[in-house]
């Protein structure tokens, strides 16, 4: 059985591979090969070497704008999410009554897609903003947090449930021996639910990491970058990039390719330092 | 377990085979079949009608035409993506000589066809090189949009400070003023929330004003200058009746139902529903609008109460301005498909504008206004702001706006001219400052 199935691995593999290369590889490298030409579709395209970069970072200040305005998105949600995840799984992995209940409830926002939520957000927001006599749209600010509440509500039941998942792990054995030995509660959080849970942890903060950069739905029904595009991220910016501007869509493309390798490297950097923290029990 | 485990994944591999062949034999199927023609549909709002178009002509020319219809403001990205495939659109159009520009790779030269016999006013359609590119299949037109049942109550009320006692005497931005901000005054005794609906300046939605508003200052420039359309010279503007786009904006702002600083985040569907439940009495929009206006539920507005009035914008050509009447609908075939099928869609659009049949469709189920010579003085739409449109351009001694923003250099331009109004409706900068900023976007994007 297990030589045959050495042998015939590769048939089993081949349809995965086959999608994998027809849905991402040639769509990759295709997107790749247009970023160093000039195209209105994919067809017609014409070399035209490193400009697209040139033009991407110094066309106007629009991608270095959204670029500060993602790492600044980035930073604080990820803190925000990966905190208040963390904090609701401690609470919920207690054995509270109702603890299922409200484990569903709070993962419920997660099956909502992103531009429902950024258009429920933005009644809500612009409601609460009413009473002062201005909206969503009036500063910066009121959009950079608008997203940081949207993000945070819709992904903390999402990283909760893997928390738990890390929290129920733990044997049950090791903080008992830790009790007996006189550790205070907070000594056992400290020295032994938080260091085992660090698979968690690389999962959650990958997970996060990488939605936050590529945040796009919820931008375009929130803000859609406005005041003008002070609030638009990468992703939004790529977007009206590419469809925005007739004979811009190489820029686009280039843009593009400068933000995968930028969530890529980032996310190895981000996977490489909290695999280092991770222990065995 | 692993017994089984091995045919069940050979027999999931067998069906994937057989799916994907499956698929692959049917698209070659249908490349094979030369009577098929492809429309990429740009107006969302009659998607329908062309649907009913599609079936007609099949049955009475065995063509098949396949309709796509876009999402309302995707058209251009809808574009890019279809046109790559193998199956590509066989008609789609353009938004002017702009988008001619980025198209031009893909539009057959339409110099000798029958489509462009018809068409009345040649200087209309998009040429380059003495080519011709596209075609316009409809003629459009707006201005203010006017509830006259209000406006009647207004000039019957006894406070009313105007001398003026009907709309009709409106020829001035001055008395529009006048009007409109005694209208303001008395707005509890009009029953209404604001003279205009919200100017609406959420991103997307602010079209209305980038575009059309800006076409009136605009147009006057380009005609002091005297400068051809088609050229280069439309590059650089310095927007010498900006102090006129002030006027109607600052008009719009300060007696809208909505306060300034809340412009934000209102949509046109926002000001249309105000206008059609009769919150407000005028409202800046086009002949379209008419399909929008009466789809809202508990709509209050007669259709005999729906007039139009020119924007005025305190020019000295007020007394003589008309409505703003031009298209940005071009037909073009994509030279790029097979000879066939060029020649079959060709047919297809000369069939739709000149026999009974088709003009039946374009008058009375598309409701266009059609530039073409085939249709008669009674073949037009029955919609009250279509027929206010042909009353307008049939007025003597009145001067037609045409639509000059086909050569706004682009979306990006647009939307940072969008946005600089909205900063200056919020107050967060003057006029000065939003004057500087059009000139500057406008030169940049025209690179």
């Amino acid at each position: 059985m297990h030589s045959s199935l050495k042998k015939h691995f590769f048939i089993f593999l081949l349809p995965t591979l086959i999608a994998f290369t027809v849905f991402f590889i040639v769509p990759f490298v295709l997107g790749v090969y247009l970023s160093f030409t000039e195209f209105t579709t994919v067809s017609n395209a014409q070399f035209v070497g490193f400009q697209n970069y040139i033009d991407a970072f110094t066309g106007d200040s629009t991608f270095l704008n959204a670029l500060w305005f993602t790492v600044k998105f980035a930073v604080v949600s990820i803190i925000t999410v990966n905190l208040f995840a963390f904090l609701l799984a401690l609470a919920l992995s207690k054995g509270l009554k109702g603890t299922n209940l409200f484990r569903a409830v709070f993962f419920m926002p997660n099956l909502i897609g992103g531009i429902v939520l950024g258009y429920i957000w933005q009644v809500i927001i612009n409601g609460i903003l009413l009473p002062y006599g201005v909206d969503l749209t009036f500063n910066a600010n009121y959009g950079f947090w608008g997203l940081v509440v949207l993000t945070n509500w819709q992904m903390i039941g999402y990283m909760m449930i893997i928390y738990i998942a890390g929290i129920n792990n733990i044997s049950p054995q090791l903080i008992e021996a830790a009790k007996i030995d006189g550790a205070t509660p907070f000594q056992i959080l400290r020295k032994i639910t938080l260091p085992l849970t660090m698979p968690s942890f690389t999962i959650c903060t990958f997970l996060t990491l990488t939605n936050s950069f590529k945040l796009f739905d919820q931008n375009l029904a929130l803000t859609a970058g406005a005041p003008g595009r002070e609030t638009s991220m990468l992703a939004l910016d790529i977007y009206n990039t590419f469809y925005g501007r007739i004979g811009y869509e190489g820029v686009g493309q280039a843009k593009g390719v400068v933000f995968f390798l930028l969530v890529a490297v980032l996310a190895l950097l981000q996977v490489y330092l909290t695999r280092s923290k991770e222990v065995e029990a | 377990m692993k017994k089984f485990l091995s045919p069940i994944l050979a027999a999931l591999i067998a069906l994937l085979a057989i799916f994907t062949t499956g698929c692959m034999g049917k698209t070659d199927d249908m490349n094979n079949d030369t009577q098929t023609i492809y429309y990429l549909n740009f107006k969302p709002e009659i998607a329908e009608a062309w649907e009913e178009i599609a079936k007609v002509y099949k049955d009475q020319k065995g063509v098949e035409l396949k309709i796509v219809t876009a999402a309302s403001g995707t058209y251009e990205q809808t574009l890019k993506s279809e046109m790559a495939k193998t199956e590509a659109p066989t008609i789609f159009q353009i938004n002017g000589p702009k988008g001619f520009v980025n198209w031009k790779d893909y539009c057959k030269d339409l110099k000798d066809s029958e489509l462009y016999k018809i068409l009345s006013d040649k200087s209309l359609a998009v040429t380059s090189n003495g080519g011709v590119y596209g075609i316009p299949y409809v003629v459009e037109g707006y201005g203010i949009i006017y509830n006259s049942q209000i406006m009647d109550k207004y000039f019957s009320l006894d406070g009313k400070k105007v001398s003026i006692n009907s709309t009709e005497e409106i020829n001035s931005f001055d008395t529009l003023k006048a009007v409109v901000e005694d209208m303001t005054r008395l707005k509890g005794e009009l029953g209404i929330e604001g003279v205009f609906g919200a100017t609406s300046l959420q991103t997307g939605e602010d079209w209305r004003w980038h575009t059309h508003l800006a076409n009136i200052p605009l147009y006057y420039e380009f005609t002091d200058k005297n400068i051809d359309l088609a050229g280069d010279d439309t590059k650089k503007i310095d927007l010498k009746y900006a102090e006129n786009f002030k006027n109607v904006f600052d008009l719009y702002i300060n007696n809208s139902t909505t306060d300034k600083k809340l412009l934000g985040s209102k949509s046109v569907a926002d000001s249309m529903a105000e206008f059609a439940l009769g919150k407000c009495a005028m409202i800046q929009n086009g002949n379209w609008a008419w399909s929008q206006i009466n789809k809202v539920s508990g709509n209050t507005v007669k259709q005999e109460n729906i007039k139009f009035l020119p924007i005025y914008t305190g020019t000295s050509s007020d007394a003589t301005q008309g409505l703003c009447i031009g298209t940005e609908n071009f037909l073009c075939i994509n030279k790029n498909v097979d000879e066939t099928k060029q020649k079959l869609s060709e047919d297809f659009l000369y069939w739709l504008f000149s026999s009974s049949d088709g003009k039946k469709f374009v008058t009375e189920k598309l409701d266009f206004i059609a530039p073409f010579d085939t249709f008669e003085e009674d073949e037009v739409p029955g919609d009250p702001l279509a027929k206010e449109v042909i009353r307008w351009m049939k007025k003597d001694n009145v001067t037609t706006i045409p639509w000059n923003f086909t050569v706004f250099p682009s979306q990006n331009f647009k939307e940072s001219f969008g946005s600089a109004l909205l900063s200056y409706a919020q107050g967060k900068h003057d006029f000065e400052t939003l004057k500087n900023n059009v000139i500057s976007a406008w030169e940049k994007e025209s690179k």
